[in-house]
């Protein structure tokens, strides 16, 4: 039934139940089902992490008991410090390795710009857990290449660095978290006009004091938003941890939440630890507002506001030379070491003939358990980018079109997994959807829920931004020729932004495929995927398995990411959005 | 040559070509101190790029410019904007968006170590002379659009430039704001008498402000005059073209007289008549000729023209008609006052006078 017919319907029926029911377009039963989507994806899980915090495990009455078991320990409270204090830490040395390079990038005639993003994109690419066991091989205590090569150098009997300490972690986590900062800063100096800076110059002020008095309080909101999702991202974080914190005695949260989980489950202690952290995101997005306040930061006035590259002189290789070395930190030195192990029988051996093999991808293609593992990696993350994309768009055209009132709360619910840390949103399913009537806890089912949800801000995000450069008048075009709105949707609509749904869908599968603090809390004996087997092969100390795995994970996303780029043009992974 | 004689800016042949295009061509210009003087021309004709080495932000491929004798400017060495005492207006105004309408204004104050006590008080005073007294805590996107030029203008003035530049500073307002502040900048040039340069390529806007005009055509100074001058006697074509509306009459200097297609004016009749030599073209605005229904009394070397009105266009301040001289094919662009109405096909006496037709070189 299409608008046309059912409007006089409309009005010449009685008004009541019937005439509202005969009003009802197709469409709307979609906007439904789009909306409660959201509602179990999102708002249930939330709600029911809260409720479940304030509920008895057995009786399910009210209690604070939770409260007290999550933080009567002092220890348990040390580690919310620790995380604090290693998110912090992070987000600082990640300004400091980010902020310049991106300035460099977007503002100077730095030379070899394309090889220095194209390694940022690398170390944006690789999973901080992959990161992390790149540098045990080079900053192990003992063994570790760098250390070895420093005592042959000094004759010294012991290493200059330990990656298993908190200065360790930080700077092994902070390579893998500038990418962000990065990305949006440098899109913002992108956007700042000369004649910003060329005002400054011609009132007196030189180079130097132009960068640091202009344009980077310019910029300053992109830096803060980046540091932002690095702050959240680093106090979530479980892989680096659990890899290097751990053995190091270093706890952090996500440790003790991990705990939590371990025989007895107590998911309601887990999900009152888990609480607090909510509050600090919104108490940071808080600050944030505050810092900002009224100022504005964009250039008021279109004309004009084109950008020349600075000229450095010689200048140019000293940025160079920096960029340099942050890529080689955290992509040449790490993939060398792991390129090294994972063709070796024991990377320990150090580079021989005999030592060399192919054994270790034959051992993990001819594993019928990691095959799997492999398969369930690649399928889940099919899945939930199909199903976040197809959630995102619905929900983003029912917002940007004014469907239905309240879209603002629609974008929120959208967004909000953006700053609900992984691990706690893992909570918030398995609070959810693991007791029975529902039992999905060790399905794949769950895993794709998951997966969809925490990766729905990118898409919802992208959506957006696609739905916003469409012209309304093109749905209109097609309504006015008697066209319903899904026929608008599935034949304009969608066709028009196919590129920048491919793109969506691809920004979902990648993290997808790599996802590790989600997956933990809810893989079951039957649904290992790729990050929690890495984990576990790190455990046992296989690090030569463990390498190969990495390498064909990356493999396989730099020919996905090569697609895309074919398909899509260069800028559609370091975009910001 | 004594203090009072000596340019405050003095741009001796400067050139400056990008890769295969000549954006500015040996351009040769002096402005004394406390002048105001315009660069006028059609876009691409150079001027940003004048402005643009004034200010120290493009080295020079030839020539130099120098300020107060001393060269500032040279394909060898250009001294950095930052050393050269001068302020600009940049035509997105390039207001910083994260300081407020006092800091913005204090920036070059501050620069220079002035104490606070000093710096809050020019920043005042300066506000107050560019009428924004109250919105000293404002930030630039809590202004509108009027108010943020007159925020650089403060900004660029408050620091005593030795020489003030100003890129086509109106272009991003609306037209009546455009007109009040035209003569908003001239007001404050009477006021402080900076040495100013102002690009622009909106004669009206040149006009009103500039004490000489410098008009611009591929990279070079075709005529720099005051505006009086410039619309009376263009010396080029393009000059008289490009300002206002002209009429082009080609002549030939035979013996003591000029003759033209249907008359003859006595050259002594113009001014400077007696240099002219071979063919000549005469440029005549259309407000310069009169036209009347009987032939009006002759002299002073007046010459009378009868001709039919072909056209007429009703402007509200005045009438456009075209007028045909009787067996020519010229066409002539006549004003009128809204009170002078005359009739399509009408016969018509056009009046030249002399002392309003200017000479042209090529
Ligand atoms: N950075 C550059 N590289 C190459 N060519 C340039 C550059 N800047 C200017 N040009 C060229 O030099 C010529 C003069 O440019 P300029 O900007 O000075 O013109 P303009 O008179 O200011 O014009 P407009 O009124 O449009 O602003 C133009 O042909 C322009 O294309
Ligand atoms: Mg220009």
């Amino acid at each position: 039934m299409s608008v046309a017919q059912s409007a006089p319907a409309a009005f010449t029926g009685r008004p009541g139940a019937l005439a509202r029911l005969r009003r009802l377009e197709p469409a709307s039963l979609v906007w439904l089902v789009a909306l409660a989507g959201l509602a179990a994806l999102v708002a249930v899980p939330l709600l029911r992490l809260l409720v479940s915090s304030f509920q008895d495990t057995d009786t399910g009455a009210f209690t604070l008991g939770n409260y007290a078991t999550a933080y009567g320990h002092l220890r348990d409270v040390l580690a919310l410090g620790n995380s604090l204090l290693y998110a912090a830490e992070v987000t600082l040395v990640s300004v400091v390795l980010a902020v310049p390079i991106a300035w460099g990038i977007a503002r100077t005639d730095m030379p070899a710009k394309g090889f220095i993003r194209a390694m940022i994109l690398g170390a944006f690419i690789t999973p901080p857990y992959l990161g992390a066991i790149g540098w045990i091989l080079l900053g192990g205590p003992n063994a570790g290449w760098l250390n070895r090569v420093w005592m042959a150098l000094t004759g010294s009997g012991t290493g200059f660095m330990n990656v298993y300490s908190f200065g360790g972690l930080v700077f092994v986590t902070a390579l893998y978290a500038f990418p962000y900062i990065f990305v949006f800063t440098a899109a913002a100096l992108e956007l700042v006009s000369t004649e910003m800076e060329e005002a400054a110059n011609i009132l007196g002020a030189g180079g130097a004091r132009t960068v640091l008095r202009i344009t980077l309080p310019l910029v300053t909101p992109a830096i803060i938003g980046g540091a932002i999702v690095v702050f959240l991202d680093t106090v979530a974080l479980f892989g680096t941890p659990a890899i290097i914190a751990l053995p190091a005695r270093v706890r952090v949260m996500t440790l003790v939440l991990w705990q939590f989980f371990e025989f007895p489950v107590r998911a309601e202690a887990a999900a009152a630890y888990a609480v607090p952290l909510v509050l600090i995101t919104l108490a940071l997005f808080w600050a944030q507002r505050m810092v900002l306040g009224r100022r504005g930061y964009v250039a008021l006035t279109g004309k004009g506001g084109s950008r020349r590259l600075a000229r450095l002189g010689p200048w140019r290789f000293l940025i160079l030379g920096y960029a340099l070395l942050v890529v080689a930190l955290a992509v040449l030195l790490p993939f060398a070491a792991l390129g090294q192990a994972a063709f070796s029988k024991a990377w320990g051996q150090g580079f021989s003939w005999g030592n060399l093999t192919l054994g270790n991808f034959r051992a993990l293609l001819a594993d019928d358990n990691s095959r799997q593992t492999i398969a369930h990696s690649f399928t889940y993350s099919a899945a939930s980018a199909t199903l976040a994309v197809a959630l995102a768009l619905i929900v983003a055209y029912i917002v940007s079109r004014r469907l239905v009132r309240g879209g603002a709360v629609l974008s929120l619910l959208c967004m909000a997994p953006l700053v609900i840390p992984g691990i706690v949103l893992a909570i918030a399913f398995y609070a959810t959807y693991a007791p029975p009537p529902i039992a999905l806890y060790g399905t794949a089912s769950i895993l794709v829920l998951g997966f969809a949800t925490r990766f729905l801000p990118i898409a919802y995000v992208n959506c957006m931004a696609a739905l916003r450069s469409l012209n309304p008048e093109m749905e209109e075009a097609v309504r006015i020729l008697g066209g319903g709105r899904l026929r608008a949707l599935a034949r304009v609509v969608v066709p028009l932004l196919k590129k920048n749904l491919v793109g969506c869908w691809l920004l979902v599968f990648i993290p997808a495929t790599r996802e590790l603090s989600t997956a933990i809390f809810l893989v079951g004996a039957r649904t290992r995927v790729i990050s929690v087997m890495m984990l576990d092969l790190s455990e046992n100390g296989s690090f030569e398995t463990l390498a190969a795995l990495g390498f064909f994970l990356l493999g396989v996303t730099i020919l996905i990411v090569a697609l895309g780029y074919r398909l899509l043009g260069r800028d559609f992974m370091l975009r910001r959005s | 040559m004594s203090e009072a004689a000596r340019p405050r800016l003095s741009l001796q042949q400067i050139s400056c070509a990008f890769g295969a295009t000549t954006a500015v061509d040996r351009l040769d210009l002096d402005i004394a101190p406390g002048e105001f003087v315009s660069l006028l021309g059609p876009s691409g004709c150079g001027k940003t790029t004048t402005l643009r080495m004034v200010a120290g932000f493009v080295r020079p491929t030839g020539g130099s410019i120098s300020m107060d004798g001393e060269v500032i400017s040279s394909p060898a060495a250009s001294l950095p904007p930052e050393r050269r005492r001068m302020s600009m207006i940049f035509q997105s105004y390039a207001i910083w968006p994260n300081m407020t309408v006092a800091e913005n204004v204090a920036f070059g104050l501050k620069l220079r170590r002035m104490d606070r006590g000093t710096v809050r008080r020019k920043v005042t005073e300066m506000l107050q002379t560019v009428r924004l007294g109250g919105l000293a805590e404002r930030y630039p996107a809590e202004l509108s659009g009027g108010q943020q030029q007159r925020v650089a203008l403060a900004r660029a003035m408050v620091i005593q430039p030795r020489v003030l530049l100003l890129d086509e500073p109106l272009s991003n307002l609306d037209a009546n704001l455009r007109e009040e502040m035209r003569f908003e900048i001239r007001r404050l040039h009477d006021e402080f008498h900076f040495t100013t340069v102002y690009v622009t390529h909106d004669q009206g806007e040149a006009m009103v402000t500039s004490d000489r005009i410098a008009v611009m055509n591929h990279g070079r100074i075709e005529q720099i005059d005051a505006p009086y001058l410039l619309y009376t006697r263009p010396r080029t074509r393009f000059v008289a073209g490009f300002i206002g509306r002209t009429n082009l009459l080609a002549g030939a200097c035979a013996g003591e007289a000029i003759a033209f297609d249907r008359f003859a004016i006595p050259r002594a009749a113009f001014a400077g008549g007696e240099t002219l030599s071979g063919e000549v073209l005469f440029s005549v605005r259309p407000q310069s000729i009169g036209l009347h229904r009987a032939p009006p009394a002759a002299g002073d070397g007046v010459a009378l023209v009868e001709g039919r009105l072909l056209q007429r266009t009703y402007l509200g301040e005045s009438w456009d008609y075209v007028v045909a001289p009787l067996d020519s094919g010229l066409r002539l662009k006549v004003a009128a006052l809204p009170a002078e109405v005359f009739e399509v096909g009408e016969t018509v006496w056009l009046r030249f006078d002399p002392r309003q037709m200017a000479p042209i070189a090529g």
